[in-house]
């Protein structure tokens, strides 16, 4: 049996087509409409409301909390100050990334970790002779994200919080008309945007509230249709979609480091002892031997693969996430992992996987598609990520 | 102001700024001249009343060619168009018909009213389809002359012939058909119920002085299936911002490009010298010197007011005496309290954010234009209504609107002429017409801006207030646009073009007037 999030009650009402999918062993909304189309558009338009409780939540306390976190991610935690937030990957021995998430220091003493995959055990395995708490308070916690360039507004209609003060990966305890709630101005959007997390026993409440103070500025529920699209224009990337996790491999060659998924920026090279940092210091030497990179689709080459048919090109509303190859005078240097038509760039927008040394910016590639039942190869540059990155995410 | 320019573009209208884009962008030395305090021509954002942005004239994008959101890179420049979801038509038996986003749903919901209908737009669809595929590649060609014998044009009429056998037979009658009947008279061979005629053939009378039963207006429906190719593209949709945000948008790329834009500057008239031009005056007095003057405005201002007719070819000053404007429709533009409550559809509901169509009946639109035809304004007009606030929430403050009502018909040419009477008089059919439809509509009304044709002539300067530069009828297309031998953006003065959209292919917030402009003038002059 699926599980369903704290928002369910809300959120069901309201999916209209039935368009559901399965998230971290929950039902939730592709799309609210039948197309993700305006749900998107409020996301960078206005703003959307987007349940994204499926997220895995630890809440780790305690003398060595700080101790157990940085010897399991890349980042140094000693830099991590109460109310900052730190987005992450954190790997094996070898080096390897197992998943990636946020760390917020909520206090001196306390934090809490999310994470794509359950990741209980290898918290407990890392915390062998540390005095630390380690809850899972997955389903406790119900979270809301509010993204869009309206998000602020919104919130502050029923948050007496200092929005405006609070700063990119901060975050604040607060209220939403007098609910607590823990605020961060974080989210997978790449917009002006806020992650809300709530108690589930006052789930239902939060939401009505942001509703009805977000109708007159354009608020709409949206699904993850919409935010894979907003994700991918953001160069964010998906654990087992864009790469697969170190513990779910089930070959060598599927495993990437931090540096071979555009994450080598969070990989700390004077932090102390941490999982895989002497693998990971040795391929800093070497050079990775992968890189992770945006492609823009060549429109016009795009246009005559149709054309020699009679057709307009063919776009989709929707993200495809499959494993596309990518030649280069027809040796194939790489592969896309997930795409989507990017309704604001207006380019069709692919992340992906390129061998030393192609993945420089504006390298010319091809990428395979398929045109009429026939396997074809569109033109496609190397763009670095983001492909979009406004200035309201930060101001 | 010794400033020699290589182009200097009259008007900072969508498709000047688009030319001028393109010039900037081939390297010319570039200056736009805006009559007005603000570009954008017909493509403005005004904030008309405090807190409330209207997009005072042209109020969706039409068809902004994808060709140009990409060689001009757009998206970067602030391109952002959203999605106009549904049109929904309320009738007068308290009922509507609904088109919405969805396909399926708007099959179903045609089910309720004609389920041969809805079976037949399936079918209609797929024609329309392959029409507008067959007319695109029109769209981005200069129009050869089919009297010439010169290489250029009789390569382009080859290429042309070439084009429409491979359409094959059925395809090339349908096209005919489109080409000569009256909309209502083509989408009675296909429809049974009367209000899906009504609304489908009111796209085919919009900026015309014709009526739904007069020949000549099927093709324009033609012209609303050409957005359906490039669907997913999105060039057909509400602009954030409203209708100035892409005029800003253009002019942003034409900046980056290096092209200079003034505004308040309006030019008295084109400098001719032995048969070429030597740059603009302007009414203050100054005067600017360029290789190369390119017109944005309409025809008529074109060949008799920035140059004398004295210095063309008679034929043309007289094709350009010729050329129908006889602009047609109005604006009207609220400021809302509140939002309208439909009977159709009470309360809120996904209807408010697409169009309202008035079009209950193919008679209702006919009475519209009977009323016009003798001079007088539409007492039950024909309106295509938004609400961009329900969009682009920024286009009002929170929980208030802004609704963008285009009305048909308002004749240029009013029995005893427009009066500050006159048009409040025309306002109030528009809002009492409306408010059948929405009773609570008067009670939200906290400002009302009516603009009748000839309001759009004197804020604007289009002739006659025609929102197309001169209407879209089949003897004013292709290579007859503007006038015969004169439908390649050149003038007979050497270095003045035309970039408007009384040239091909014109109308509606393109760019492809001033797109392929300024290709034939960097040719010309490479």
């Amino acid at each position: 049996m699926l599980k369903t999030s704290p928002f369910h009650p809300r959120t069901s009402a309201l999916v209209r087509a039935q368009t559901w999918r399965r998230w971290a062993g929950y039902q939730m909304a592709s799309a609210y409409d039948p197309h993700p189309d305006r749900e998107y558009a409020c996301i960078r338009n206005s703003a959307a409301l987007i349940d994204v409780s499926p997220l895995y939540k630890y809440r780790i306390a305690g003398r060595d909390a700080m101790r157990l976190i940085d010897r399991t991610i890349t980042r140094d935690m000693t830099k991590l100050k109460p109310g900052q937030v730190y987005y992450t990957p954190w790997c094996d021995g070898e080096g390897k990334v197992i998943d990636d998430g946020t760390v917020s220091r909520l206090d001196d003493t306390t934090y809490r970790l999310t994470s794509a995959d359950s990741s209980l055990r290898w918290l407990r395995m890392n915390a062998v002779g540390l005095e630390v708490a380690i809850e899972d308070i997955s389903e406790r916690v119900g979270t809301l994200s509010i993204q869009g360039p309206l998000s602020r507004a919104i919130l502050s209609q029923v948050s007496p919080a200092d929005l405006a003060g609070l700063k990119y990966f901060r975050l604040v305890d607060s209220t939403v008309r007098g609910i607590p709630v823990n605020i961060s101005r974080t989210g997978y959007t790449g917009d002006l945007g806020y992650e809300i997390w709530v108690d589930g026993s006052r789930a239902l409440d939060l939401w009505d509230a942001l509703m009805e103070a977000g109708a007159p500025y354009g608020l709409a529920p949206a699904g993850v249709w919409a935010l894979d699209i907003a994700r991918i224009e953001a160069g964010l990337i998906m654990m087992d979609v864009d790469y697969f996790s170190a513990h779910h491999a089930l070959i060598e060659q599927r495993k990437s480091t931090p540096y071979e998924i555009n994450l080598g920026w969070a990989v700390s090279a004077g932090k102390g002892p941490f999982n895989g940092r002497s693998a990971l210091a040795a391929e800093r030497r070497r050079g990775a031997a992968w890189g992770f990179v945006g492609l823009e689709v060549e429109w016009n080459s795009f246009e005559r693969l149709y054309a020699a048919h009679g057709l307009p090109p063919q776009i989709s509303n929707i993200a495809w996430r499959a494993s596309a190859p990518i030649y280069i005078s027809g040796r194939q240097v790489g592969y896309a992992t997930s795409g989507c038509w990017s309704p604001l760039l207006k380019q069709s927008l692919a992340l992906a996987h390129l061998r030393a040394p192609h993945f420089a910016p504006g390298t010319l590639v091809e990428l395979e598609t398929t045109v009429e039942h026939r396997r074809e190869r569109a033109g496609a540059v190397v763009r670095k990520l983001p492909f979009f990155d406004p200035d309201r995410k930060k101001a | 102001m010794s400033a020699r320019y290589d182009a200097i573009v009259v008007g900072g209208g969508h498709n000047g700024l688009v030319a001028a884009a393109y010039l900037a962008r081939a390297g010319r030395k570039t200056l736009v001249l805006e009559r007005r305090p603000m570009i954008g021509g017909a493509a403005v954002t005004e904030e008309v009343f405090p807190g409330f942005k209207f997009s005072v004239f042209s109020y969706v994008v039409s068809l902004l060619r994808p060709e140009i959101i990409r060689e001009l890179d757009l998206p970067r420049h602030g391109l952002q168009i959203l999605p106009l979801e549904s049109t929904v038509t309320p009738l007068d038996n308290g009922d509507y018909l609904a088109s919405w986003s969805d396909p399926d749903e708007t099959r179903r919901e045609l089910c309720r009213h004609s389920t041969h209908d809805a079976d037949a737009a399936v079918v209609f669809g797929r024609l329309m389809h392959h029409m507008a595929m067959a007319v695109k590649p029109i769209l981005g060609m200069v129009p050869p002359d089919p009297t010439s014998l010169s290489p250029g044009d009789l390569a382009g009429l080859l290429k042309l012939g070439g084009h429409f056998r491979s359409l094959g037979a059925e395809r090339f009658h349908a096209l005919h058909k489109l080409m000569t009947m009256s909309s209502a008279d083509y989408l009675d061979e296909w429809f049974e119920f009367d209000a899906l005629k009504a609304t489908k053939s009111a796209s085919g009378i919009i900026g015309t002085f014709l009526g739904p039963r007069s020949p000549g207006t099927a093709y324009v429906l033609l012209h609303h299936y050409m957005g359906e190719l490039d669907g997913a593209f999105r060039a057909w949709g509400f602009h954030k911002g409203g209708t100035g945000a892409i005029s800003e948008t253009i002019a942003r790329a034409a900046r980056a490009h290096g092209a200079e834009i003034r505004t308040g500057a309006a030019v008295a008239r084109v400098l001719v010298r032995d048969g070429r031009t030597t740059g603009v005056a302007l009414e203050n007095g100054d005067e600017i010197q360029a290789n190369v003057v390119v017109s944005g405005l309409d025809p008529r201002l074109t060949f008799t007011r920035l140059v004398d007719p004295k210095d063309l070819p008679d034929p043309l000053v007289e094709g350009v005496r010729r050329f129908k404007f006889r602009g047609s429709s109005g604006k009207v533009n609220l400021a809302l309290a509140g939002l309208p409550n439909f009977t159709c559809m009470p309360g809120l509901g996904p209807h408010l954010r697409g169009a309202i169509s008035i079009s209950p009946s193919v008679d209702y639109l006919e009475r519209a234009y009977d009323d016009a035809k003798y001079g007088e304004f539409s007492e039950h007009p024909y309106m295509d209504i938004v609400l961009p606030s329900m969009i682009d929430p920024d286009m009002a403050p929170p929980g208030k609107h802004v609704m963008s009502i285009f009305v048909q018909y308002a004749p240029y040419h009013l029995n005893g002429g427009w009066t500050d009477a006159r048009r409040e008089a025309f306002g109030d059919a528009v809002v009492k017409t409306l408010a059948k439809y929405a009773p609570n509509i008067e009670s939200l009304i906290l400002h009302r801006q009516v603009l009748t044709p000839d309001d759009i002539e004197r804020i604007t300067g289009l002739s006659e207030g025609n929102i197309f530069q001169g209407e879209l009828a089949l003897q004013q297309l292709f290579f007859l646009r503007p006038v015969p031998e004169w439908a390649k953006y050149r003038t007979p003065i050497r270095g003045y073009w035309q970039c408007g959209a009384g040239t091909h292919p014109g109308g509606g917030i393109m760019g492809a007037s001033g797109r392929l402009a300024a290709r034939e003038i960097v040719k010309a002059t490479t």
